[in-house]
């Protein structure tokens, strides 16, 4: 047992992370609660250290200096737009840690009681498959690997076959006490983690990652039984059983039941490009636009991943300024999970000062869409695809959209005509009331600006 | 060991109870934010290592706090990052609307 001076400290730094999520929970102190977090996290290092670091005090220090050096320059220098595959990988080496910690303890108590060398597995197994899996996720998200859903032959049944593998695997461990199969297990873990997210595609890729956030946590609690440290098994936990939560409201966002996210690729078969008739496309010029755009009553701004990438978020609410100025209302129309986040297209509005009222959710404008003149889609694509609504063979089925094509004009600006993240054709672009504006969001936006000043 | 569960089935009550209503817009920061707490296995990472002797152990160790250091500070850095985009619209609160927004136009 640690002395009582270690517990208490612990105790608060326990404190501090519940506070913490409790603050994250609200925007009025999520900054606040973000710090506590970092404060407890600070308080809880410190007494482990003073306490704990009997040998190799200094190995340790250089060790965290060079956490911290790496850290800190990859957290400041990353993209808005990356932020999520950089969460990806911040999770990934924290389950990382979590393996090796139980590792290591195994290694150097290689004989413990069952329960130990039960939870050593679990820490193993669980940081493992989270390590993996947070990995292949930075990989799609970063789109050094495919976005698209990836199905190898017998999938299925390569992944059945690596979880009884490693079912097998942490058995015998927990049985002969085996460092060799302890590591073997490991390396189980790490093709389960694989074999897991590789089916995953699109803008699910997110919600795996929250999933194997929660996974991490888990792991963390279970090397807290390990270790015998109330510490670990609370933060562990709290954040095991908040991230599954969390989870499942991502999913609700989505309109889709976890499973189907996690499993739905499975089912998903080659029924889509059966009417790949001549199918044709019209392009508009930025005048063209400029007068729809001057001359409606009601413009609504659907943005999406490409007006994060081309940093457009200026450009278009100079646009929606000047439109204003014209007496024309313009709303924005937030999807859930449009961006590579969800949150991601208020963040980015935020910051070029778009005023909050404007920001309409889906159940806001989808009733009264008919009325609206033109909907300027702005880089985004799976968001408005008719598909999910219409097409029970469509992968992104059930997913809510803003049912533009409803609206009576639509203005599709794009990069190219390059299917959207999820990789699933939109039959939106074919529709006689939509044209194409083709080009960099915030180039088409500027252009569109300065065109419609004089309209 | 009833202890520790006791206190485990505790803190996931308090896990579930924490999050259960949350908005949208947070959901990523939300996310971010229990990831750099689960950082907390950096304390673990200190523990084993201050006590271990073999050089496969000391190493095992070092590379968990590593790992473990760049989840935390890395975690709450992005974490904060993110929120910085929430200021001046907290609680749903405009800051900039109206008139002020509008005098801005064509500059």
């Amino acid at each position: 047992m640690s002395p009582t001076w270690v517990q208490l400290a612990y105790l608060v730094a326990a404190l501090c992370f519940v506070l913490a999520l409790k603050g994250l929970s609200t925007p009025r102190y999520a900054r606040a609660g973000n710090l506590l977090g970092a404060a407890g996290m600070a308080l809880a290092v410190v007494t482990a250290y003073v306490h704990g670091a009997v040998r190799n005090g200094l190995l340790i220090v250089l060790a965290v200096a060079a956490g911290v050096v790496v850290g800190i320059p990859a957290a400041r220098s990353v993209k808005m737009t990356a932020i999520p595959q950089m969460v990806a990988l911040f999770n990934g080496v924290g389950g990382a840690a979590a393996a090796l910690v139980a590792l290591t303890e195994f290694l150097a108590v290689p004989h413990g009681s069952v329960l130990f060398q039960l939870f050593t597995v679990l820490t193993v197994l669980i940081g493992s498959v989270s390590f993996s899996g947070s990995v292949v996720t930075f990989l799609k998200l970063q789109e050094i690997m495919t976005t698209r859903p990836v199905l190898l032959p017998a999938g299925q049944l390569l992944g059945v076959g690596a979880a009884a593998v490693s079912a097998l695997l942490a058995l015998s461990v927990v049985l002969t006490g085996s460092g060799v199969l302890l590591v073997l297990l490991a390396l189980a873990g790490l093709a389960l983690g694989v074999l897991f997210v590789l089916p995953v595609g699109g803008a699910d890729v997110p919600i795996a990652i929250s999933l194997l956030n929660a996974f991490t946590g888990l792991a963390v609690a279970a090397s807290g039984y390990v270790l015998a440290n109330t510490l670990l098994i609370v933060a562990g936990t709290l954040v095991g059983a908040s991230g599954t939560i969390l989870t499942r409201l991502m999913a609700q966002a989505m309109g889709r039941p976890l499973t189907n996210i996690l499993f739905g690729a499975f089912k998903a078969t080659t029924a889509t490009a059966a009417t790949d008739e001549q199918r044709t496309v019209r392009a508009g010029t930025v005048d063209d636009v400029a007068i729809m755009l001057g001359y409606a009553h009601s413009v609504l701004v659907v943005p999406g991943y490409g007006l994060a990438v081309a940093q457009g978020q200026h450009a278009a609410r100079e646009l929606a300024q000047v439109l204003e100025q014209r007496g024309v209302t313009v709303h924005y129309g937030i999807h859930p999970v449009a961006g590579r986040m969800p949150g991601h297209m208020n963040v980015l509005l935020a910051e070029a000062d778009v005023p909050y009222e404007h920001l309409k959710e889906l159940d806001d404008v989808n009733p009264g869409i008919g009325s609206v003149d033109v909907v300027l889609v702005v880089g985004a694509n799976d968001v408005v695809n008719p598909g999910a609504r219409d097409e029970p063979s469509s992968p992104i089925y059930g997913m809510p959209i803003f049912d533009v094509d409803r609206a009576k004009a639509v203005v599709f600006m794009k990069r190219s005509m390059r299917p959207g993240f999820a990789g699933v054709d939109n039959s939106l672009l074919y529709n006689p009331k939509t044209t194409m504006l083709f080009g960099d969001a915030k180039e088409s936006l500027t252009k569109l600006l300065a065109a419609v000043k004089h309209v | 060991m009833i202890d520790l569960l006791t206190i485990f089935v505790l803190a996931v009550f308090v896990g579930f109870e924490v999050v259960s209503k949350v908005s949208t817009i947070l959901h990523t920061p939300l996310m971010s934010g229990a990831n750099a707490i689960h950082g907390v296995i950096l304390v673990g990472a200190i523990l084993i290592t201050g006590r271990a002797e073999g050089a496969l152990e000391v190493t095992l160790g070092l590379a968990a706090v590593f790992l473990a250091t760049v989840n935390v500070v890395g975690g709450f850095v992005v974490t904060d990052r993110m929120l910085e985009m929430f200021k001046g619209h907290k609680a749903g609160k405009p800051v900039r609307s109206g008139a002020n927004g509008h005098k801005e136009v064509g500059g």
